[in-house]
């Protein structure tokens, strides 16, 4: 028994925390190759992470939206779909939360904030279910179509800010009308972090619950697992796996709401910075489960809070963070071919401690078994 | 009277003349990459593997084509630089790929992910320097038309790209590399049968499909739009990778399909350099709106897809 857990926290735990530790040490030949101190790099690298109160709510502030966009990658993925578009529906999302405003009559407060956050959900869910509607409909890979639908959210939300919905007050950089002050998503009261982070946390626990605490998440795990046995079974998989990617767009939907309602005031090109890219890998790292994503998420925050202090101190271009989410994600995913490792050899010691310990060739092991045939022959006849 | 309307509406013709020469013209000039990346995705796809990276091997190699022209003074050797880096990152994704339960699309996504890191990492110093641009083939010489001259300016990767096409056609249907890499990518029990190595043919089709799509990518840094920057791919080596399932995994149409793409996303410049200005995102956009509607028109929820390699993730 103890075996068993021992190996299954090996696999859970270990794996990704050596795969995470193998990717600093990549990092830090690579800053090395360049001239820069390692120790130095991942010093500054823990420091602008997790140094002090302010890199904290750097690092948190920039946690809670990759909670989210995580969230459109898991959720899918557990009902066997892989979503990458989720940079598609956060854009979404934050044209959609700047967007309610022109069309309709908002009460300038938590209500009004309310409101644009359901319209940048919405917006979301409805851009990833319809990667699952032509997946499941069309048999269009849902990979590539929700990455070519995140290349098209992006257009059109260049043109309509740029166009049609720009603030003629914004010379520089081309912004939707910013929105009313009361409807901002203010600071949660005692702390320098924003609401935001509060509903990342919340979603994650929540999609966690319906995942592994209800009928519906029972179901479309099985479907995740295999769809055509679920289909044999009697679960309606199409509709299942649709609204896993509904719900997954509806979080990453929230995320670009919660950009522009708490941090940019408008939408414009500010959202645009990779946040549904990193949410992928927060997501593999936390092997896709809403809990997991959590920690993960704000470790990665982390890391791109410390960014800007590598690009101060150590002159490393901006990109440097980039570099060592690429070499995590690989890392990550060599890891896959080390699961159940453990065990395999565990179990291969108790066997062979059980049985005679000396080395048997194929040889003698052929000659050993035409011994024993031979004297079950002898003994029927 | 009426020769005002005649002046206008020949003047409203040789707009519209403008744009198409444009496009055409632009068909070539952008297509090129997308020609580059879709050969390498359809040879790496024919053995049995997707590989999503080729995103990340188009912006490292454009950067490393970029470097290297710049450093050596010779645009060759940067092209050679390029197919280098691509063909590298590439081998990183056929060796992950090999591992026991590493799967080929997410290993394209972080691939995606650590190129375009690595690139814009080591491209940083780049972003400023004018590096040797690749030769034009001038065969629009015949006309006085500065129009005409400017579309058949054509980047001179683009004949050895159609040259690669036709080889590679010919190589599947003739040569035993070609059974062996389809044989792959169809029945890799087969291809153990016959004592081959399936990881091994799969590796070096990813490899050489990198380094084919590194030329693309030094097409992007040394002919057009002939500079680094940190936006210079945005999702054509994704988009290639529809291509390639719209062409049927044939290379010739590949040759087509780059084209068709090329035109569309050279519409955008085209209609804004006629002073249309409207819309220039959603014309930018075209080419992503046009491979959703290929892959929703192609794809069928009941079938594989005719042509696909039988190993292929994308197509059961």
């Amino acid at each position: 028994m103890s075996d068993s857990r021992l190996v299954s926290l090996f696999d859970n735990v270990m794996l990704p925390v050596l795969a995470l530790a193998g990717s600093l040490l990549l990092f830090g030949g690579f800053v090395w190759l360049g001239g820069a101190s390692p120790v130095e790099a991942w010093v500054l690298l823990f420091k602008g992470a997790f140094g002090d109160a302010f890199s904290w709510q750097n690092t948190l502030q920039r946690a809670a939206p990759l909670m989210l966009t995580a969230l459109c990658v898991a959720l899918p993925q557990r009902a066997g779909l892989m979503v990458i578009g989720g940079e598609g529906a956060l854009v979404m999302g934050g044209l959609a939360c700047a967007a309610l405003p022109y069309a309709i009559e908002l009460p300038s407060h938590v209500g009004g904030t309310f409101m644009v956050l359901v319209a940048s959900a919405l917006a979301g869910a409805a851009w990833i279910a319809l990667a699952g509607v032509l997946r499941e409909h069309r048999g269009v890979n849902e990979t590539i179509s929700s990455l070519l639908l995140g290349y098209l959210a992006i257009g059109v939300f260049k043109h309509l800010v740029e166009g049609p919905m720009r603030d003629p007050a914004s010379l520089n950089k081309p912004s939707t009308l910013p929105l009313p002050e009361g409807m901002l998503l203010g600071l949660i009261p005692g702390q320098e972090v924003h609401w935001g982070l509060v509903i990342g946390a919340v979603a994650c626990v929540l999609a966690g619950l319906w995942l592994f605490g209800s009928t519906h998440g029972f179901a479309t795990r099985v479907v995740g697992g295999n769809a055509r046995a679920a289909r044999l079974v009697g679960l309606p998989s199409h509709r299942l796996i649709i609204t896993a990617c509904a719900l997954g767009g509806a979080a990453a939907g929230l995320a670009g709401g919660i950009e522009v309602a708490a941090v940019h005031t408008a939408a414009n090109a500010s959202l645009i910075v990779g946040l549904g890219y990193t949410g992928i890998l927060v997501s593999f790292v936390a092997r896709h489960n809403p809990w997991v994503i959590v920690p993960v998420a704000i470790l990665f925050g982390g890391f791109g809070a410390a960014g800007s202090l590598l690009q101060r101190r150590l002159d490393l271009p901006d990109a440097s963070v980039l570099v060592l989410q690429g070499f995590a994600f690989v890392l990550i995913l060599a890891a896959e071919a080390w699961r159940g490792r453990l065990g395999e050899w565990l179990s291969w010691r108790a066997a062979s401690a059980a049985k005679s310990p000396v080395h048997e060739t194929s040889r003698q092991r052929l000659q050993r078994e035409a011994l024993i045939a031979l004297k079950n022959r002898k003994e029927a006849a | 009277m009426s020769v005002e309307l005649g002046a206008e509406l020949s003047a409203g013709w040789s707009l519209w003349g403008d744009v198409a020469l444009a496009v055409l013209g632009g068909a070539i000039r952008v297509g090129t990459p997308f020609l580059f990346v879709s050969l390498g995705e359809c040879l790496t796809e024919k053995s049995g593997r997707i590989n999503l990276g080729l995103e990340g091997v188009l912006v490292l190699s454009a950067m490393a084509g970029f470097a290297g022209s710049l450093w050596t003074g010779s645009a060759w050797l940067g092209v050679l630089a390029a197919a280098a880096a691509g063909a590298l990152l590439a081998l990183l994704h056929g060796l992950l790929c090999s591992l026991p339960r590493v799967n080929d699309i997410a290993t394209g996504i972080a691939l995606m992910l650590l190129g375009a890191g690595l690139a814009f990492y080591l491209g940083k110093p780049l972003i400023q320097p004018q590096a040797a641009q690749l030769p034009a083939l001038e065969w629009g010489a015949w006309s006085d038309s500065p129009q005409v001259q400017a579309a058949l300016r054509i980047n001179v990767l683009f004949p050895i790209g159609v040259a690669l096409a036709v080889l590679m056609a010919w190589a599947f249907a003739n040569t035993r590399w070609g059974l062996i890499v389809r044989m792959a990518g169809d029945s890799s029990d087969a291809a153990r049968a016959l004592g081959y190595s399936v990881n091994g043919v799969r590796i070096w089709a990813t490899t050489v499909g990198g380094f084919l799509a590194g030329i693309g990518g030094a097409s992007l840094s040394l002919h057009y739009p002939g500079s680094w920057n940190e936006g210079l791919s945005s999702g054509q080596g994704l988009i290639a990778v529809a291509l390639v399932i719209f062409a049927r995994w044939r290379p010739m149409a590949c040759l087509g399909a780059a084209l068709l793409f090329g035109g569309a996303g050279a519409l955008g410049p085209a209609l804004q350099s006629v002073g249309m200005g409207w819309g220039y995102h959603l014309f930018n956009a075209m080419p992503y709106a046009l491979t959703l509607l290929i892959l929703i028109w192609t794809c069928s929820p009941k079938r594989a897809l005719q042509g696909a390699p039988m190993e292929l993730g994308v197509s059961r």
